[in-house]
């Protein structure tokens, strides 16, 4: 379990990143926390000529915002958002799927920008982002783009981003009041990616009906999986346990799209999916009436 | 006897090193000039090899050479039948088939070795690995342990006529006399599956063949150093005094390690004196998988004849075991399944068939338990059933054929693993197991905790079963202890430490004989130029064999300070008492003479030792039990159970434990904790997947689910005391106590947490997909 040979350059800002990524292209990969990506050098999956190891540019790490958004630099460690009270506060989705990935050592090292590049289907960050409509601030030496969520995840472990490119930053708009919202998931260890999980936004009009809704899952399909049948059903009503329990047989039947493997069938998914997607809406539910204190 | 130091909680005296990186692990051999081996493993489980290339792989720059079974020569050889079958039983069939050092021909598990490179470094090998071009013809894989005896199966071994490694038949009584006056008479099938040991380090070895010394250093992480320096002198055709074999510190053994002869022990000494340069080899968690081996596939059929009111008539089982692709370890797991199916109770009738089979996986042999939590998951769930059935107390059934304490020695009439008689020791259940039920509050939790929680909607249950280990077994162990002139104590075993704190507790015994705290004794095991001989580490023995060869050794020693304290205090020798480093008169304590000051007379540079006597105070003893000393333990849990998800939380376990005299509880306690993490893996979180092609699906640590820190209960030990009769310690193991009953009481837990589905759990591991099956059946049945 040793790597393929390979060149290593540590940048120091972030040009100086994107000139290299410009150079090698193809052959170049960027290291980021690395702990998706070292296991598979090690394990010989990947075999890139040159690493471009961006841990050394501290204007990626950093995390601001205003009423507009919550901005996320590409190297914000998992642990380091955990921590921070602005993201609990702004991103209060964000900061509760924190403990769900890994252990404490990988959050001390993963890196938000590095999760999503990835684009793992089981990955938190990947449904919440996409449950929450960020947008991802894409650079590369010939300029910037703003990619949607609903844009930047295009297939199992794809994004929208190029070779050349460089994700430098992840806003997160703040939900409308009377939002709730829940991510819930089921892992053989809390620390295992999960068998299956989704999270729900809900956000009520003033007469308690549902004006939005939104259920992503993980682990169900190529990437984020929205249920937006599922959602339509709760749209415009007052949410009742029989509408959930429609709503959750909707996007366990018919719209998730789960694999088997050694740890679960896709029929034990769907069924995990049904139970999980009725506890996320009762939570989301609650939060957005208020009937839980926002923290 | 009262104790001072023996049975104190003392800490453990390796901690400090082991805590702060300062051990030293094979790893940590770094020698000038040293190599390092990757092998070219087998992709296939099942193939022939129809070409091999090595060309490309021998031009990268750094790589030193590439070996395949041809360039070893008359070198070539299988390794050794670790343990032969046993030799006083009638109609055994035993084919031996032993693992090789490189394949020659055929591969008959996937991880395999078929070729080595030995490069300059780990990274110039491996890259050198993948330059190897290789022809394989695929064959059809033998993975399941029914289908394989099937007349049309593919052969694991091409020149025997079948799939069948071994077959035996062990009787007691009779059983079907026991069948015909019964009432009651229970038949289940059973299927456990297969589970990776884990240590939390891998394998690994250094070897150094020194040309001008004409010696070969070796450090292998290993739990038998002295039965692999003598292997390895006579497969290279050397003497014992010319190899040196080390078990540093190692990071966890639970059987595996013992495996006598891995591939990589017969290639890298074989290498190292080719090339006349040290070399090393780590194993990585990826090789673990594959190449070191496993434990605990068995396919049971089952029948318990009782009478009505829940005493056992007798026991019959067919069993069918997996051995993999080779059976080096003989028939040990399997007799000790054997031995543990009737479990803590007096049965009169038994017959017990067994069948061994090869198959195209890795190799079985004994991982922490070794066969035993078949036995007693099959004894226990087999009672739970029965009880069931004649509507009584899961309680009662078992104190009703506990063997009761008057009848020990209890001789079961068939034989154990170490191929002499089954004999119980000692044991006093009944007062150890309703301990055990009154620590859980096993009353208050079913009368009244219970039924409030479910009025709740939560489903808890609980989980009480006792258990057996047959635990220190033969042949035998030594130990070396010796004052230095410093007063100082230098002691040495043979068997090697993998966690097991035999720096403190064998210390402690010898501080107790010689009247010194237990820093001034430094304990080396595990080094073969300490001691010659001995076997090594398993079988839950070194408290009980090695433990007592130190005890030995250390009165011996006692007795020559006493003699010569004696001489030279002018004083009877049963008026003097050792203290503090000093011997000394009991009742004159200024007429005193330190141990120090003895060596050193002891050891006269001029005159003449004593004829009869030998210099120094020094001694080597040996000890050898006829037969085991059986433990006996009780472990109970209370868990809840989430029939919308199947996650599992436990919220309350407790063990009581019964190994005799302990030296030091801290120490049981930690291998009570241990055992119990490695239980729980048995029974929800570890499988081996092995697909039909014998690949294994999870050769990863993100794979194979291990139990860790945030999914293990609190564990309350409590300790009971039935000395072993037959040692002078009067100690049981303990080592592999806490892994064994832990699938048992989990079902039962888990049956009790959920009454209205009536399930009746025959295998394990449960994952929670598979009890969404189980429970999914039932509700279509409903
Ligand atoms: C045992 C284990 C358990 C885990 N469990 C979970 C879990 O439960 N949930 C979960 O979500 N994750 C889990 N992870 C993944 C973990 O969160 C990783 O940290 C994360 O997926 C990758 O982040 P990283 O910073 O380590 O990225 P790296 O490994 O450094 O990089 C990952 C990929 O992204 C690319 N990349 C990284 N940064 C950028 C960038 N700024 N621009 C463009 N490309 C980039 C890299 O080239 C690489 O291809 C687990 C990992 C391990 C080892």
């Amino acid at each position: 379990m040793k790597p393929a040979p390979f060149k290593y350059y540590a940048p120091r800002s972030v040009p100086e990143a994107l000139s290299l990524l410009h150079e090698h292209g193809y052959d170049a990969k960027v290291l980021a926390g690395g702990q998706s990506l070292v296991p598979m050098m090690n394990f010989r999956l990947v075999q890139p000529a040159v690493v471009v190891d961006i841990n050394n540019i501290p204007e990626l790490a950093t995390i601001q915002g205003d009423n507009k958004s919550l901005r996320l630099g590409a190297m914000v460690r998992h642990a380091a958002a955990e921590k921070d009270s602005l993201v609990k506060e702004s991103a209060p989705l964000v900061h509760e799927s924190m403990p769900r990935i890994a252990t404490m050592q990988i959050r001390n090292r993963g890196t938000i920008g590095g999760s999503l590049s990835h684009a793992d289907p089981s990955a938190e960050l990947v449904v919440v982002t996409t449950a929450l409509k960020a947008n991802f601030r894409i650079q590369n030496q010939s300029g910037e783009r703003v990619v949607p969520a609903s844009e930047f995840f295009v297939g199992l472990l794809m994004t929208a981003m190029e070779p050349e490119d460089l994700l430098v930053e992840i806003e997160i708009p703040p939900l409308p009041p009377r939002s709730g919202w829940s991510l819930k998931e089921v892992a053989r260890r809390p620390h295992d990616f999960a068998l299956v999980g989704v999270a729900a936004v809900l956000t009520l009009d003033r007469k308690d009906r549902c004006e939005d809704a939104r259920l992503v899952y993980l682990s169900a399909g190529d990437g984020p999986i929205s249920a937006p049948e599922a959602a339509a059903l709760l749209q415009g009503e007052k949410i009742t346990p029989d509408l959930i329990a429609a709503a959750a047989d909707k996007a366990a039947v018919d719209e998730i799209d789960p694999g088997s493997d050694i740890h679960a069938t896709a029929e034990f998914r769907r069924h995990l999916a049904n139970v999980l997607t009725r506890r996320a809406l009762e939570e989301a539910h609650q939060r957005a009436l208020g009937g839980k204190e926002e923290i | 006897m009262k104790h001072k130091i023996i049975g104190k909680r003392v800490k453990r005296v390796e901690d400090p090193r082991l805590l702060t990186g300062g051990a030293l692990f094979v790893d940590d051999v770094n020698l000038p000039n040293m190599l390092h081996a990757a092998f070219l493993r087998s992709d296939y489980a099942h193939a022939r090899i129809k070409n091999i290339d090595t060309s490309q792989a021998k031009t990268i720059p750094g790589v030193v050479g590439v070996y395949t079974a041809e360039d070893m020569g008359d070198a070539w050889e299988p390794g050794p039948p670790l343990v032969s079958p046993p030799p006083t039983l009638e109609n055994v069939i035993f084919n031996s088939r032993r693992q090789v050092p490189l394949v020659k021909d055929k591969v008959k598990h996937a991880g395999e070795i078929i070729a080595v490179v030995v490069a300059e470094n780990r990274y110039i090998a491996e890259d050198a690995v993948e330059e190897i071009s290789l022809e394989y013809e695929p064959l059809p894989a033998v993975v399941d342990l029914e289908k394989c005896l099937e007349p049309d199966s593919p052969l694991v071994h091409e020149d025997l006529d079948s799939n069948l490694a071994a077959h035996l038949i062990q009787q007691k009584g009779d059983y079907q006399k026991a069948l015909a006056t019964a009432d009651l008479v229970i038949k289940k099938r059973f299927h456990l599956d297969r589970g990776a040991a884990a240590a939390m380090e891998n394998r690994g070895l250094v070897v150094d063949w020194n040309e001008k010394d004409q010696h070969l250093m070796v450090w292998d992480a290993t739990q038998s150093p002295i039965p692999i320096r003598n292997g390895m002198a006579s497969r290279l055709g050397l003497r014992t005094h010319q190899v040196r074999v080390v078990a540093p510190f190692v990071g966890g053994g639970f059987g595996p390690k013992i495996m006598m002869f891995y591939a990589e022990e017969m290639v890298l000494p074989w290498l190292t004196r080719q090339l006349k340069r040290p070399v090393k080899w780590i194993e990585d968690r990826r090789e673990n998988f594959y190449a070191t081996t496993q434990e605990r596939e068995q396919i049971h059929e089952v029948e318990m004849a009782l009478s009505r009111e829940g005493r056992i008539l007798g026991i019959k089982q067919k069993i069918i075991h997996d051995t993999g692709a080779y059976d080096p370890y003989g028939l040990t797991t399997p007799l000790n399944t054997q031995s543990h199916s009737m479990g803590a109770y007096d049965v009169e009738n038994y017959y017990s068939e067994l069948t061994v089979v090869f198959t195209n996986k890795t190799i079985v042999t004994p991982v922490r338990g070794a066969g035993r939590p078949q036995g007693i998951f099959i004894v226990e769930r087999m009672l739970d059933f029965a009880a069931r059935e004649l509507d009584l107390d899961p309680r009662e059934i078992r104190r009703l054929n506990f063997i009761p304490p008057e009848a020990f020695p209890y001789n079961h009439e068939i034989i154990d693993q170490a191929f002499t008689d089954l004999v119980f020791d000692s044991g006093n259940y009944l007062p150890a197991y309703n301990k055990a039920l009154e620590k859980i509050g096993y009353d208050k939790f079913i009368q009244e905790e219970q039924p409030r929680l479910r009025a709740e909607g939560k489903h808890v249950g609980i989980g009480v079963v006792p258990f057996i280990e047959t635990t220190g077994v033969g042949p035998y162990e030594g130990a070396r202890v010796a004052i230095e002139p410093s007063g100082k104590i230098s002691a040495a075993t043979g068997v090697g430490t993998q966690g097991q704190s035999h720096m403190t507790s064998f210390a402690q015994i010898i501080a107790e004989v010689l009247g010194v705290e237990v820093e001034d004794v430094s304990m080396v095991t595990g080094d073969t130029a300490e001691i010659h001989w001995g076997t090594g580490t398993f079988a839950s023995r070194g408290a009980v064999v090695a433990g007592n060869a130190v005890n030995a050794a250390a009165l011996d020693v006692r007795q020559k300070v006493l003699a010569l304290a004696s001489k030279v205090l002018k004083t009877p020798e049963d008026e003097l008492e050792l203290e503090g480093g000093q011997v000394r008169a009991a009742d004159i304590p200024e007429q005193s003479i330190s141990l120090g000051e003895l060596a050193i007379l002891a050891n006269p540079f001029r005159g003449a030792v004593e004829p009869g006597t030998e210099p120094g105070l020094e001694s080597t003893k040996y000890f050898g039990p006829a037969y085991g000393a059986t433990a006996f333990g009780v472990h109970g849990m209370i868990l809840e159970v989430d029939p919308e998800t199947m996650m599992i939380k436990i919220h309350k376990y407790v063990t009581v434990e019964d190994c005799g005299t302990m030296l030091n509880p801290l120490v049981v306690e930690g291998q009570i904790h241990g055992g119990v993490s490695m239980g729980l893996g048995n029974c929800y979180y570890e499988k081996l997947h092995f697909d039909e092609s014998g690949q294994l699906l999870n050769a990863s640590l993100a794979d194979y689910l291990i139990p860790s820190a945030s999914e293990m209960p609190h564990i309350e030990v409590i300790h009971e005391n039935t000395p072993a009769p037959n040692n002078a310690l009067g100690t049981k193991g303990v080592g592999e106590a806490g892994a064994i009953p832990v699938p048992a009481a989990f079902m039962q837990a888990l049956e009790n947490a959920l009454p209205e589905y009536n399930l009746e759990i025959t295998e394990t591991p449960l994952s929670p997909n598979r009890l969404y099956e189980l429970l999914q059946k039932k509700e279509r049945n409903k």
